[in-house]
């Protein structure tokens, strides 16, 4: 995006395991088999293992749009966490998915969130889902999340 | 009698979602209305401090919902013109799925750690297109905690 690194956009080791810890605590996202690859700086990846049980269709074996979207929130969530000015956790207000085509049957599936714009209470987020041909999309998304303060 | 058969082409055609019974997700019929119904399961949880059901089950129970509705409209009218008879059906046979172009889901409120249930409607059922509202409730019909709109592109020759 720019000519010059932004130093936040880095790996930070320490910062991807903590993500990775967070993850794992989630029930459905460890039932997904979910694993974080990058984070930092409002974006983070996430990846799933083509599994048979997340079909959607026996016929042609792709995968539920569900499973695929639970895959684009969590990633979305962690790229709205891991924004420099969120102060902690979030919620989904809403997410729109466009599936642009089927994900290509035994191949895992990676989603990478942005978390573009934030303001004082909502977080905006543009999501990519892809399968081992990353020039061609399988999901994309847009979504808004909230941004929970801490009570005082 | 009938009961019975409406029942069993029911089941095929939940049976024919793999995502579905791994989500634990059934569906109840009266006459021609469905409900589907997503037992609650630690598995389903997202936030676990609250604890809350994950957005992306709560999606996808919706979506599945939507999916179930609209085959079964025309698996019903199929049914009834006696187009299709399911004890003839051989294993493996399974119906032609319409496909999930989009999905716009709105978080109204927390989903909560118990069951849930869906009720989706067929708001445009053309030759290629369709589209299907749907919406979440748990403890109160008329406290929906989430909603969906999905279009859908219908399976190219019908069922099955």
């Amino acid at each position: 995006m720019t000519d010059h690194p932004d130093p936040a956009t880095l790996p930070d080791p320490s910062l991807l395991k903590a993500a990775r810890q967070f993850i794992q605590a989630l029930p459905h996202a460890r039932a997904l088999g979910m694993d974080v690859l990058a984070i930092g700086a409002g974006r983070a990846t996430v990846s799933m293992a083509y599994d048979p049980r997340f079909v959607g269709d026996p016929a042609t074996g792709v995968l539920h749009g569900g499973a695929v979207s639970a895959l684009m929130d969590t990633a979305s969530g962690a790229a709205v966490m891991c924004h420099p000015e969120a102060p902690g956790g979030t919620a989904t207000l809403d997410l729109r998915i466009d599936y642009m085509r089927p994900a290509t049957p035994g191949q895992r599936i990676t989603a990478r969130a942005e978390c573009h714009h934030i303001t004082r209470s909502v977080a905006f987020v543009r999501v990519t889902a892809c399968d081992d041909d990353e020039t061609r999309p399988v999901a994309m998304g847009n979504g808004a999340f909230t941004l929970e303060r801490a009570r005082t | 009698m009938v009961k019975s058969r409406r029942d069993a082409a029911l089941a095929w055609l939940v049976g024919s979602v793999p995502y579905a019974a791994f989500l634990g997700i059934r569906f109840d019929r009266r006459g021609d209305e469905l409900t589907a119904h997503l037992p609650f399961d630690e598995a389903l949880i997202g936030n676990p401090i609250l604890p809350a059901l994950h957005g992306g089950a709560t999606a996808a129970f919706l979506e599945t919902a939507a999916i179930i509705e609209l085959s079964w409209a025309s698996l019903w009218a199929q049914m009834e013109a006696g187009q299709i008879d399911i004890s003839a059906l051989t294993p493996g046979q399974w119906p032609v799925l319409p496909k999930t172009i989009d999905f716009t889901v709105d978080y109204l409120r927390t989903g909560l750690p118990r069951d849930a249930y869906a009720r989706a409607r067929v708001t445009r059922s053309g030759r290629r297109y369709a589209s299907v509202q749907v919406e979440a409730w748990q403890d109160n019909r008329d406290k929906p905690f989430a909603m969906a709109l999905v279009h859908l592109l219908m399976p190219e020759p019908p069922l099955p």
